[in-house]
């Protein structure tokens, strides 16, 4: 049964309550105060007065697998390692990557995207398109968050734009990749 | 003649512009102070030529938005009375202040000059007439947007002030009876010296229940938390639901310029107005027999200031009791108005009286 805490009569009168409140919030209110004091003449500077990050001053800091704007990475001859099987496209749960492929004379992969967009206005950042793709052609690792844009249309991507995407400092892949396993193997029923 | 119109005319724009630059202030201190009590940093981003002055400037940004903004009337509303009644909120409290003392009578070119705006001796009843009539400003306020949210809001409201308005009168009848004036004048003055030996003769030491009681029923006056059921912005926003720009501005002044008005009334019923600890008219007068002479022109000014060092005092503690306190919940005000508050006070009149028997 749920019981409900009743209050006791100390706690029913207010006042030792309302005092305790705020000897926890005059607490907070001095020692703030008194640090920000500190810190406009140059002490203390190692103990912070505020919790907040100011963002735009100070960029955030980022963990390792923090997925931001999608890149789009190249084989080791340059060429772009996207094969337009478009299992990203299929397993986008908001519609945002739309590929238009285009035949190559290549047994091996086949296909390569003619056009690449990701729409970031409607992507929610899962990374399903990153595990996804079999030949590890689009990743999340640059880093990039802020997305600020004067309009919408300015928020669809496309393929050369994330193929200059960099990497993220310090940044690492995830789901992790053996790169090995992904080099395109000659087709078994050449034509 | 001419000359005491100069000085009615100087004393009020002083009075006035330092009332309405606290009530901005707070403003800005509200926001501040909030952050620096949660940990936060606060509004801190208006700059003027990259210059951001610990964040002042949003006072100012804020008065430009308040002016610009579309000055909206819902079609539905009663024009008049909608935009009646802001000014109802404001203009009562400013007036308030007029009664209560900044300092004592100084000479200035040969003229006597009172340092509050109206000489009346009346001056606790004034205040509380002018609180009175801020009733109509919420009820109207709601009442006219013809909004049924609006409406909620204004009976919420209205139902809290008249509560607390009763709980406030009773308090302060405790202290009308110890100092045996309505004056403010003259209490700020019955609180001159020493109690004991060691202890300034404050109103707090006579009136300890008064003053608690005072504290409470007077933030429920100024409407903020945790007495903000008139605004409520988290659920029905009361009243002010169809305002905007400097309308609602105006309300929101309001609230600031009471807390000003209290904190002014707070410091003179109970800590002594103007008055500055030990500081009688020819010097410091410390305990154990200690004096400290001060020249007689710096006294009235030395209390002057000591009367807005007060004032900004409750200033700070009524914001940070409004940012520690959640809101009541509608039938705990009421428990706490009617069934502790006032009985409190009546408890307190009459201990009062009997005080005042035993001393006789």
């Amino acid at each position: 049964m749920l019981t409900h805490h009743q209050p006791t009569w100390l706690e029913r009168i207010y006042i030792p309550e309302v005092l305790r409140g705020l000897s926890v919030t005059v607490r907070h209110f001095t020692r703030n105060l008194s640090l920000h004091i500190a810190h406009t003449v140059g002490l203390k500077k190692d103990v912070a007065a505020a919790v907040t990050i100011p963002y735009p001053d100070v960029p955030a800091d980022l963990m390792p697998r923090f997925r931001g704007m999608h890149r789009l990475t190249r084989k080791a001859d340059d060429s772009i390692a996207c094969t337009a099987c478009l299992c990203c496209e299929t397993a986008c749960p908001c519609h945002a990557i739309d590929i238009v492929p285009e035949a190559v004379d290549d047994s091996a992969i086949e296909k390569r995207p003619r056009s690449f967009e990701i729409n970031l206005a409607k992507c929610s950042f899962c990374g399903f398109c990153v595990e996804a793709c079999p030949v590890d052609a689009i990743r999340m690792d640059t880093g990039i968050y802020d997305l600020t844009v004067d309009a919408p249309r300015e928020l669809v991507w496309g393929k050369e734009a994330l193929l200059a995407n960099p990497k993220g400092a310090g940044m690492e892949v995830y789901p992790p990749i053996d790169r090995a396993d992904l080099a395109p193997r000659a087709c078994s029923n050449p034509a | 003649m001419t000359g005491e119109v100069v000085i009615a005319t100087v004393k009020t724009l002083v009075a006035v512009s330092t009332l309405m630059t606290l009530a901005a202030l707070l403003t800005w201190a509200e926001r501040k102070q909030s952050a620096v009590m949660q940990d936060r940093i606060g509004a801190n981003r208006a700059a003027i030529l990259g210059f951001r002055a610990i964040g002042l400037f949003h006072i100012i940004a804020d008065a430009i938005k308040m002016m610009t903004k579309e000055d909206y009337v819902p079609p539905f509303a009663n024009r008049f009375i909608h935009s009646l009644a802001p000014f109802l909120a404001i203009f009562p409290a400013i007036v308030a202040f007029a009664a209560i003392p900044m300092g004592d009578t100084v000479v200035i070119a040969g003229h006597q000059v009172e340092m509050r705006l109206a000489t009346m001796n009346i001056g606790f009843l004034f205040i509380f007439a002018m609180a009175s009539v801020t009733v109509y400003s919420v009820v109207l306020g709601g009442w006219s947007s013809n909004n049924r949210f609006a409406m909620l809001g204004a009976m919420r409201a209205a139902g809290q002030m008249i509560s607390y308005e009763l709980a406030l009168g009773l308090a302060v009848v405790g202290a009308v009876m110890a100092y045996g004036t309505l004056d403010l004048m003259e209490m700020a003055r019955a609180q001159t010296g020493m109690l004991g030996g060691f202890l300034p003769r404050w109103g707090i030491f006579y009136q300890p229940l008064g003053f608690l009681l005072l504290i409470t029923a007077s933030i429920a006056e100024t409407k903020r938390a945790p007495f903000d059921i008139p605004e409520a912005e988290s659920e029905i926003i009361g009243c002010f639901l169809e305002y905007s720009g400097m309308k609602f501005g105006m309300f929101f002044m309001a609230e600031f310029v009471t807390t000003v008005v209290v904190a002014g009334l707070l410091s003179t019923l109970y800590f002594g107005g103007y008055q500055v600890p030990y500081l009688l008219a020819d010097g410091f007068h410390l305990p154990f027999g200690l004096f400290l002479a001060v020249p007689a022109g710096l006294v009235p000014w030395m209390q002057f200031g000591s009367f807005w060092v007060k004032v900004v005092f409750f200033c700070w503690l009524l914001l940070t009791i409004r940012w520690t306190l959640p809101r009541f919940r509608y039938d705990q005000l009421m428990n706490l108005g009617w069934k502790i508050l006032l009985p409190l006070a009546l408890f307190n009149v009459a201990a009062t009286g009997a005080w005042i028997l035993a001393r006789a």
